[in-house]
């Protein structure tokens, strides 16, 4: 028997959200929004939300964690209860384990640890909402968090997913799409440098088809990346006009004074 | 020799700053020949010396730095103190008595205990190692008065300001005291709450606008602004 998978993608090549195969969600990207971490960054992606906080470099306990000729990067993905629809139960699952590994694994070359030997930087990701790519825009979030920090980076890394579904290769899925659609890819990169950092697949593509979708999210990638960019410098900037516009007004009221 | 910024403009990491034969300043690092940035900061040239003074950091201990921490341990024969660094700073006994303990005879918890602020020298450090600092040089030691303001490592010299201008502007115009440790830690002293509210005002701002062109002028001028609507 098999399960009749319902139209994702209409005759005029809409997807479910009215998208088009190479568009992006709506990205919402803010720095900053945690006065009590070191760094923090907030991301939306379409419905998926996601935020994360970063420490240190400080001591590493327990003390034997820490290793002598780097830091130790710790990282935590974790999903809310309420950020899918049937409540999730707060506990590690073995899913978040292995994406806290995944996406570890891809800030790390991000980052100078053989600068500091024996310290540690945590890093935690709380999923708010759930709709699909929540790795990649952790990804994405973590690692405006670390440059919030202040922690040395050789380039952000920017995350996004490509994908098959009905016959058609799509650029950053919806959980809708993920669950029916026939492959889901997500990559995180350095596109300063041009270096993949996380490259995953699941589900059936042509060799071919695969190295369109790379292509594709390569593509998703360099459009987040100029979003981070732009989030990272807001802050700076609005203040900068803040103070400009103030200073517009100061001669009427330095004349006042005097 | 190519350069994709001009002074003072907004970077941040993985921003490509320049191509061809350049010294490297902080926060930058290099491929090749292509030199980029590795925090958030504004793009600096000196000569051909290429960096980035940073918004965002964290503080790194150089020895000669006077910092300002807090105890939190206390060992056999040394304290612990936080002083914002990666690594918690030891203070030996000896560097803080000026001769030697004897660990049977005194309590070190009779001099120094958790939770009380110090004013400290680092005396060495070399990164794989903790921070060591020492009292014994006038100035340094327990914090008995005053308010602890925070700001972020990178702007301590900001707060100094060229050739101490800033700070001095800042001691002039308020009469209070104030002790700044590069890892952050400001302590000011005030006669009058008064002052004390202006003078934290300030090096609040300092800190929120030091990217801003024109920064001492506009710190003066907001501070006889209030204190002209003040008499």
């Amino acid at each position: 028997m098999e399960l009749k998978k319902p139209p994702l993608i209409d005759d005029e090549g809409r997807r479910l959200d009215g998208r088009g195969p190479a568009e992006l969600r709506p990205l919402h990207i803010e720095v900053d929004v945690l006065a009590n971490a070191d760094g923090s960054a907030y991301v939306e992606q379409g419905n998926t939300k996601v935020l994360a906080a970063v420490y240190g470099p400080k001591e590493v306990h327990p003390r034997h964690l820490g290793l002598p000729d780097r830091a130790v990067l710790r990282c935590r993905y974790h999903m809310a209860p309420f950020s899918v629809k049937q409540r999730k139960s707060p506990a590690p699952s073995r899913r978040e384990i292995e994406l806290s590994k995944v996406i570890r694994e891809a800030l790390e070359p991000a980052l100078f640890l053989q600068h500091y030997p024996r310290t540690a930087i945590d890093v935690f990701i709380e999923v708010l909402q759930a709709d699909g790519g929540t790795r990649c825009a952790s990804i994405t979030a973590a690692s405006l968090a670390l440059a919030d920090a202040g922690i040395p980076m050789r380039d952000l890394v920017a995350a996004c997913a490509a994908g098959k579904i009905n016959g058609v290769l799509v650029l950053d899925l919806c959980d809708i799409e993920d669950k029916h659609g026939e492959a889901d890819v997500p990559l995180a990169m350095m596109p300063g440098l041009g270096r993949i950092t996380l490259l995953q697949m699941d589900g059936m593509l042509t060799p071919t088809e695969l190295k369109e979708c790379i292509m594709l999210a390569i593509e998703g990638c360099k459009q987040i990346y100029a979003a981070q960019k732009e989030a990272l410098r807001e802050r700076f900037v609005r203040i900068r006009k803040e103070v400009e516009e103030a200073e517009g007004l100061e001669p009427a009221e330095g004349g006042g004074e005097a | 020799m190519t350069l994709f910024f001009n002074k003072r403009d907004l970077v941040v990491p993985g921003d490509l700053l320049a191509e061809g034969d350049y010294e490297l300043g902080e926060n930058v690092y290099r491929i090749g020949d292509k030199i980029y940035a590795t925090r958030v900061g504004l793009f600096e040239l000196k000569d051909s010396k290429v960096s980035v003074i940073a918004l965002n950091s964290f503080y790194v201990p150089k020895p000669g730095d006077v910092v300002i921490g807090d105890v939190v341990d206390i060992g056999v024969g040394s304290w612990a103190v936080d002083i914002r660094a990666p690594r918690l700073a030891i203070l030996r006994a000896v560097d803080a008595l000026g001769k030697p303990f004897r660990p049977d005879k005194q309590e070190l918890s009779r001099f120094l205990t958790v939770g009380d602020t110090i004013i400290a020298k680092v005396k060495a450090y070399d990164r794989t190692r903790s921070p060591l600092l020492t009292l014994s040089e006038p100035g340094l030691g327990k914090v008995t008065s005053g308010r602890i303001v925070r700001i972020t490592p990178s702007k301590v010299p900001r707060l100094i300001g060229r050739k101490g201008s800033m700070i001095s502007m800042l001691k002039r115009e308020t009469g209070c005291k104030i002790v700044i440790g590069m890892n952050g830690v400001v302590l000011v002293r005030c006669k009058r709450p008064e002052d004390e509210e202006l003078l934290v005002e300030a090096i609040e701002k300092i800190e929120r606008e030091s990217h801003v062109e024109g920064l001492t002028d506009r710190i003066a001028m907001m501070i006889r602004r209030r204190k002209g609507l003040g008499a």
